[in-house]
């Protein structure tokens, strides 16, 4: 395959960016995207010119490390990670315009890579249950509905990647933060916490200057991991009864 | 010859005969573990919590400890020991600690609960464990690893991990392959997201405490050795370039695995060495480095382009049937289409007792073998054997879920293996449900690491090692679900226990950033980027590492020679004199430069990559995932030899130009006895 890539190029956090156009060739319908990329870098580190940075890690769709809008969406056309995108989706001929993520709470560190640490500051502010290591209870004198296990389970697959903050318009990270609300509280353990978790977590959100949320629902259309959407409705309905409780 | 605790030895110390390696190291004195409790083996660990001392907690707020790495070993480590009250900082090259690679592990985390009531203990974890390391893990790590492992699952319970559970709101369980009870805890197939997010979130509530201070984007790139003891790290910071140096009381390596070396690996692209390598080269002695583990359900490699494996969970071999065509001529034949007398069950064939659930190491050879007889499946990939020779190899066989879809429905297979399924849909573009899986061995964890005592401290005073990192508990190979109880373990429960023994003679004379040792380590990692950046040649670091990964699969793979390791080494020195004459790394320091980091690692790689195959060149006798064809018995089955290697093998850094130093630590079981491995 043969194609031509709009790639962004920024020097560092405080340099000007641009679209840049370069053309590769010899491209298998086999690679992932990653590896079309660092086909690109092999061929742009012989002719001199500095490798396109860009953020990837586990290369098995699971630690959450790479980004990347893919012609306008993140993670490409194919509701997955950037790593498990393959070249398969696209067409010998094709112009691929390749972005980082954009929302202003992820600021631009070079090229394509954007810093998350935001989402870090969340969890600190109450993404967590606090139990102390070596005094937890017999993992079995606190059984959990299996209903609201699985519940959990499906929620907490979220891996941070920051697709859903990219996809949302208003660049807010409802889904995210909702994603870990529910996670929490469908289980027993997360009960004690729970309305304070919230209120705790919005205000982090709001502080890191993440947008609210107004139900468009992209965030759940691009999330790689398949978030449901309705983990917003927990999210506002637990908020809710926070409030209530004067909290 | 029997002990005042009432066990007896089981083996002499070993007297090596062969010597392979001659002329490639120097000969060491022995090595013992200084610290190895002694006593029945069930109260050995408690006794030593009880005896190692306490720092209290005014003073616990005046004791700095260093993590490097946080993963499942590091961030459980930050977690606890933040929450004990000392400072913590702790360091990561990915952007958070939620990225560490425990994430991606799949299938499980292994717990003598007994809730099955299918007859596991305490014991049977550790009997099964050092007999799937094949006899060459120490027992006392080993004994601990199995008795903390019924308290990782109830804190991880505790965190809010969610397992799988039946109906009735207690936890399930499936079995792993080489055990015959039902003790793996797990999270569908994502078992290692779970719980390492468990973990990240734990230190993230202290980093909020400010118990612990968190770097991101920070690589380590040298230790810092005051009086010999570890006081400090150098780093980099990704993103500046800004080399730094950080100074405590006692520092601690939780990096994980090295099995990147072979360029095409399940691990992650950052997964490196350098932190270990690092403290290699100032003196802490790297212990089996040969001891490889093959995984053998991952995704087959299609073509030079690819740059990882990607792991398909042993779970699968719960359900799934690994088979190829009896007839070499079904190779690219429509697998729907072979008739059930045309196929052979091979692992079922030949190892009825646990069949599709054999330890790792035996299944991958099998596959190996099915493929070098030509019954291999998939796209034909070029190879080049030990004589330079090319040949079409075909490197798949199949794992079939058929059966287990007209047992289960799809939909009961949905609901086990979802995401795995999904996950091979999208690399390979089939659809599993339909056809059968094509899997094949790949490079996944390594068994060899920093060498470390009983309390996890390395032959550097001060300086200790957690998780994949170290190489105490797994021996020659490692038996599924246990890797995240290694980490776990260490993190949660063993370090924060012995590390108070270390700590409790502090706090250290302070130093500062103007200390000489600290002045110098600090030169030497500038003096180093700068050498990389303008050596000014034409390969990419890239271009290093991929050809170190041929020359050590080939060679340092699954299946070694005498010959072939003399080869291996021989390219490897070349190779390393290339990089340092041809390098090219463009952009400049004091950015993000991506090259740069991957420079660094390389170089590191290529000579551990050295000392792996000098390692495995000494080792003549076939354990775990390593095999020596020279060693095997008349039906091809991997032949140890405890007469000569019942030992670990810890090198100690010889110099720029020296040869490493091999210092023997015998392996002297007491509460177990050593047998031939067999699962037939």
């Amino acid at each position: 395959m043969n194609l031509t890539l709009k790639i962004w190029r920024q020097k560092d956090a405080t340099s000007a960016g641009a679209l840049k156009t370069y053309t590769v060739d010899g491209i298998s319908p086999d690679m992932s995207f990653l590896e079309m990329l660092d086909e690109l870098n092999e061929q742009l580190n012989e002719k001199g010119e500095e490798p396109v940075a860009f953020d990837n890690d586990c290369r098995e769709g699971i630690c959450g490390m790479c980004s990347l809008m893919i012609n306008g969406q993140p993670h490409g056309p194919e509701v997955t990670t950037t790593c498990q995108l393959h070249m398969r989706s696209f067409k010998s001929g094709d112009t691929i315009t390749i972005e980082p993520w954009r929302a202003d709470s992820f600021p631009i560190i070079k090229d394509l890579v954007v810093d998350r640490s935001a989402f870090d500051r969340i969890i600190q502010s109450g993404g967590f249950i606090s139990a102390n290591t070596g005094s937890a209870p017999e993992a079995n004198s606190v059984p959990a509905p299996r209903d609201k296990a699985m519940r959990a389970f499906n929620v907490a697959t979220c891996i941070g990647c920051g697709g859903c903050v990219a996809a949302c318009p208003n660049g807010s990270a409802s889904l995210f933060l909702g994603a870990k609300i529910t996670h929490l509280g469908e289980l027993p353990q997360g009960q004690p916490e729970r309305y304070t978790r919230v209120v705790d977590m919005v205000g982090q959100h709001d502080h890191e200057g993440f947008g609210g949320c107004t139900n468009i629902g992209e965030c759940a259309a691009a999330c790689p991991k398949e978030i449901p959407l309705d983990v917003i409705s927990q999210l506002n309905k637990d908020l809710r009864t926070a409030m209530q409780m004067g909290l | 010859m029997a002990f005042l605790d009432g066990t007896t030895q089981t083996n002499q110390p070993p007297v090596q005969k062969s010597d392979d390696a001659a002329g490639y190291y120097t000969l060491g004195a022995p090595l013992v573990d200084p610290v190895a409790p002694t006593g029945p083996i069930a109260d050995r660990w408690k006794n030593r919590k009880f005896e190692n001392r306490l720092v209290n907690p005014a003073n616990r707020r005046k004791l700095d400890i260093i993590i490097v790495g946080t993963g499942l070993a590091g961030g459980a480590a930050a977690a606890t020991l933040g929450e004990a009250g000392y400072n913590v900082s702790t360091f990561c090259y990915q952007d958070s600690p939620r990225r560490a690679h425990s994430i991606a592990a799949q299938g499980g985390i292994n717990a003598a609960k007994n809730y099955k009531e299918d007859g596991d203990s305490t014991h049977r974890l550790f009997y099964d464990t050092v007999k799937g390391g094949d006899y060459r893990a120490r027992e006392n790590n080993v004994y601990r690893l199995a008795e903390e492992s019924a308290n990782i699952i109830d804190q991880c319970v505790a965190q809010g991990v969610p397992f799988a559970r039946e109906y009735g709101g207690l936890l399930d369980n499936r079995s792993f392959g080489g055990v015959q009870v039902s003790r793996t805890f797990y999270a569908r197939g994502q078992t290692g997201q779970q719980l390492l997010i468990g973990a990240y979130q734990a230190m993230e509530r202290q980093v909020a405490a400010g118990t612990v201070k968190q770097y991101t984007r920070h690589e380590m790139l040298e230790v810092i050795l005051v009086d010999g003891k570890a006081r400090g790290i150098v780093t980099r910071d990704m993103v500046t370039g800004a080399i730094d140096t950080h100074l405590a009381d006692v520092v601690v390596l939780a990096t994980g695995g090295y099995g990147n070396v072979f360029y095409l690996s399940t691990n992650a692209m950052g997964s490196n060495v350098t932190a270990a390598w690092r403290a290699h080269r100032k003196g802490a002695y790297m212990a089996n480095p040969c001891y490889t583990q093959i995984h053998p359900t991952c995704i087959p490699v299609t073509g030079d382009h690819q740059s990882k494996l990607t792991l398909m969970s042993e779970s699968l071999r719960n359900d799934g049937r690994i088979w190829v065509p009896k007839d070499p001529k079904d190779a690219d034949k429509d697998p729907r289409d072979i008739p059930e007398e045309a196929r052979d069950y091979f692992l079922e064939r030949i190892y009825p007792a646990f069949g599709n659930l054999v330890p790792r190491d035996i299944a991958s050879r099998a596959a190996k073998y099915q493929c070098d007889d030509g019954k291999g499946v998939g796209p034909l990939v070029k190879e080049v054997d030990e004589h330079g020779v090319e040949r079409m190899v075909r490197r798949g066989v199949y794992l079939d879920f058929t059966e287990a879809i007209s047992r289960l429905g799809e939909d009961g297979v949905r609901e086990k293996y979802d995401n795995l399924f999904d996950m091979y849909a999208r690399i390979t573009g089939e659809n599993p449900y339909e056809t059968p899986m094509r899997i094949y061995p790949a490079v996944h964890y390594v068994m060899g690491g920093l060498w470390v005592d009983y309390h996890l401290q390395s032959s550097i005073e001060g300086l200790f090692v957690a998780g994949e990192a170290n190489f105490s508990d797994h021996g020659a190979n490692r038996l599924g679900a246990s890797a995240l109880m290694q980490g776990l373990a260490d993190g949660y429960f063993v370090l924060p226990n012995t590390i108070r023994e270390y700590l409790a003679d502090g706090p250290f004379d302070k130093i500062d950033e103007s200390h000489p040792s600290v002045v110098a380590a600090r030169t030497e990692v500038e003096e180093r980027i700068n050498r990389f950046m303008t050596i000014g040649g034409t390969r990419s670091a890239d271009s290093f590492h991929k050809e170190l990964g041929r020359i050590m699969w080939e060679y340092c793979g699954m299946e070694r020679t005498e010959t072939g390791l003399k080869k291996a080494i021989g390219l490897i020195r070349d190779l390393k004199k290339a990089f340092w004459s041809d390098l090219k790394v463009l952009g400049t320091a004091d950015t993000l430069n991506q090259s740069l980091e991957k420079a660094g690692r390389v170089i590191d790689f290529i000579e551990l990559g050295e000392l792996m195959c000098i390692d495995a060149l000494n080792r003549r006798e076939s354990c775990g995932g390593h095999f020596r064809a020279e060693s095997q018995t008349e039906d091809g089955e991997a032949m140890r030899h405890d007469d000569e290697f019942a030992y670990v093998a810890a090198w100690e850094f010889g110099g720029e130009d020296g040869l490493p130093v091999l210092h023997k630590e015998d392996l002297i079981y007491t509460a177990i006895e050593m047998k031939q491995r067999s699962y037939k």
